[in-house]
């Protein structure tokens, strides 16, 4: 690893014409992005930080945009995004979109069978008497997301998933209104979001990564940022 | 052909040019969207004035302050900690009831020039009155004029939560006795009128002093000590010296590199982060041209303060494994960007070798980039900045404190250590 580093160093330095280059490319300018969501957004080991790659331009720019404005709070990045144009913000989205590295191997959390079965009931069949639409309907077949507004579910971590359901029940986070993961998340009980979380993480990887077409559902609730047409 | 034939000629080839031309200059100019730029800038006395107002609120970034995030422009309610209590800052806009919509440009202006509000209330000096006082009449109508003509938001101002006895606005008195001195900015005969013209922004409109020069217990700060560097109060970043060459002193740095640093936010020498960034992202970048380098102008002649000469490189004083544990970390994590002698590659990646931000006596600024990384702002010349990410979740405290120290003493950078508990009271702090 160190002697890779050394090479590159010697490189940059010995190189300059061919690193001013690569230092006006997009990948020079988010590198204040990928200590925490990786060189091509796949995520990295830490169990919060999210996997960012491929999922639709529209729903990252979205959440950029929100960090910039203040209406979704997690203050290192409100601090990192404060001061940068939106155009900017939806190249930077639009970058990490593009991305298509390999998922992570998966890390099982244990939980209990029946846990897991309950996962299973909500993310691929929803639970109607408690007015929940399964999770695959909007995030996909494959939990790869849809475009241009829904994320893909596949390769998040548990930590990551239960903390921002959470945090749509406190009416901490919140999308466009009509905000339907509100609707949604407050009808699951803390079991419910503990085990979709569960289920997830055994998921294989999708073998196709890419977010699924926009047109071809109709959604179950209004979503503010899935416009309908 | 006769004489007269070639006149009829001549005089029906004139005649369809004219009509020709007549007609492709009324396509030119009923075009929508195609009228010429002179056509546009020919406006009204008023358009000028309220353009004038809104370079200028700009230029004082009015805006910051008195717009709550994600609020209405100039509607006032946003918060600004102070360490007496919460200030709330007020509505701005024209709303008759409860903006400045009744106020008149003589309100106005003996708010901006006497720190004294349209009822006869004294302001808080959060409020950069004590700056503000050098702008000139005019300069106050434009403003005036502009914030007039945006439009009103009718949004209640919300009482400051002071505590005794920093809520009982007749102290100010004393305060204004010690700390504010009135009167419009007075041009110096002796300088170029390009200084005077930076003098008058630096001082008054851009009203630097208030993060660059120390304030006191009262919330004051002398002129004896302008520009001298501080800690900026409730936000925990570090102000630098704007006359020390070994902060942010600006007398060995080219012209164009201090105009750069102002209105890009990057420049050959460094970039702006942190509340700067907020600076120039709302208010610097759209200074012209002329007025940047005025203002670099005056920057670099302000006096050297240094009583002392740098200290002697501290590398050697440094514990051998700290130094050998800020070099390995240094080469793992920062060399590709800061390159392997910390010069960088700026603008985009900017020099840590000899970058007296780096190496100024208080290492709040270092610690905390390294620990929460930080993009410059997006301007007009630099609308794609590059960023650089956090470290917190990677470095442990002494890793943060090693790298620190190394970069604040390699390459014959004047710096001092830095120890791992220095590096954790910044960890705890959410950033701003």
């Amino acid at each position: 690893m160190r002697r890779v580093v050394v090479f590159i160093t010697c490189l940059l330095v010995f190189a300059p014409v061919g690193f001013a280059q690569q230092i006006d490319s997009i990948e020079a300018r988010v590198q204040g992005c990928v200590t925490c969501h990786g060189q091509e957004g796949q995520g990295t080991s830490n169990d919060y930080f999210p996997r960012i790659a491929g999922k639709p331009a529209g729903y990252l720019y979205n959440q950029l945009l929100a960090f910039k404005n203040g209406t979704r709070r997690y203050p290192p990045m409100n601090y990192l995004v404060a001061y940068l144009p939106e155009e900017y913000l939806r190249e930077i989205a639009e970058h990490f979109a593009e991305q298509r590295p390999a998922f992570a191997p998966q890390e099982i959390t244990p939980a209990a069978p029946q846990t897991v079965r309950r996962g299973a009931t909500l993310v691929i069949s929803g639970d109607a008497s408690k007015g929940i639409p399964a999770c695959i309907t909007c995030h996909g077949e494959r939990l790869t997301g849809m475009e241009p507004g829904v994320p893909g579910l596949a390769g998040l971590r548990p930590t990551y998933i239960v903390a921002q359901l959470t945090r749509w029940q406190a009416g901490d986070r919140h999308a466009a209104e009509p905000d339907c993961m509100k609707r949604i998340a407050t009808r699951l009980s803390d079991d419910d979001v503990a085990a979709v979380a569960a289920w997830l993480s055994q998921r294989d990887a999708p073998g196709d990564p890419e977010p699924e077409s926009s047109n071809l559902i109709r959604m179950p609730m209004a979503c503010g940022s899935q416009p309908q047409t | 052909m006769s004489a007269r034939r070639r006149v009829v000629w001549g005089a029906s080839l004139l005649a369809a040019l004219l009509i020709a031309g007549t007609g492709g200059a009324l396509f030119y100019f009923l075009k929508p969207g195609f009228l010429p730029e002179s056509e546009r800038a020919k406006t009204n006395v008023t358009t000028q004035i309220i353009n004038r107002g809104e370079y200028l609120a700009r230029a004082g970034d009015c805006i910051a302050c008195h717009t709550e995030v994600n609020g209405p422009a100039f509607a006032g309610g946003r918060p600004m900690p102070t360490p007496f209590g919460n200030l709330y800052v007020p509505n701005i806009t024209p709303d008759d009831e409860t903006g400045i919509g009744l106020w008149t440009a003589e309100d106005f202006y003996r708010m901006l020039h006497s720190g004294v509000s349209r009822n006869g209330a004294l302001l808080y000096p959060a409020m950069p009155f004590a700056n503000y006082t050098n702008v000139t009449r005019d300069d106050s109508d434009a403003i005036y004029a502009y914030l007039m003509s945006v439009p009103p938001v009718r949004h209640e101002n919300r009482p400051h939560e002071l505590r005794f006895p920093f809520n009982q606005r007749e102290l100010l008195l004393g305060w204004r006795t010690l700390y504010f001195k009135e009167g419009e900015y007075v041009p110096d005969p002796a300088r170029s009128e390009q200084w005077n013209r930076g003098a008058y922004l630096v001082k008054g409109l851009g009203h630097c002093s208030m993060c660059h020069t120390a304030v006191n217990a009262l919330g004051g700060s002398s002129e004896a000590k302008a520009f001298e560097g501080g800690m900026i109060p409730n936000q925990n970043w570090y102000a630098p010296s704007l006359t020390s060459n070994r902060e942010a002193g600006l007398g060995d740095w080219e012209l164009q590199d201090i105009a750069d640093l102002l209105q890009v936010g990057t420049s050959m020498r460094g970039a702006v982060y942190g509340p700067m960034a907020e600076v120039v992202y709302n208010s610097l970048q759209y200074l012209t041209d002329e007025d940047a380098l005025a203002m670099a102008v005056y920057l670099k002649s302000l006096p050297t303060r240094d009583s002392e000469p740098p200290p002697p490189s501290q590398a050697r004083l440094v514990d051998p494994g700290v130094m050998e544990l800020g070099r390995k970390t240094y080469t793992q994590y920062c060399a590709s960007c800061h390159a392997a002698e910390g010069q960088g590659f700026p603008p985009a990646y900017p020099p840590l070798a000899g970058n007296p931000s780096i190496t100024m006596s208080s290492p709040v600024n270092p610690i905390r980039m390294v620990l929460n990384g930080g993009y410059a702002p997006g301007t007009a010349k630099n609308p794609r900045p590059h960023g650089m990410p956090p470290f917190a979740h990677i470095l442990n405290d002494e890793a943060v404190a090693a790298v620190v120290t190394y970069i604040r003493v390699a390459w014959n950078n004047s710096g001092t250590p830095i120890s791992p508990e220095q590096a954790n009271q910044l960890r705890t702090l959410i950033p701003e």
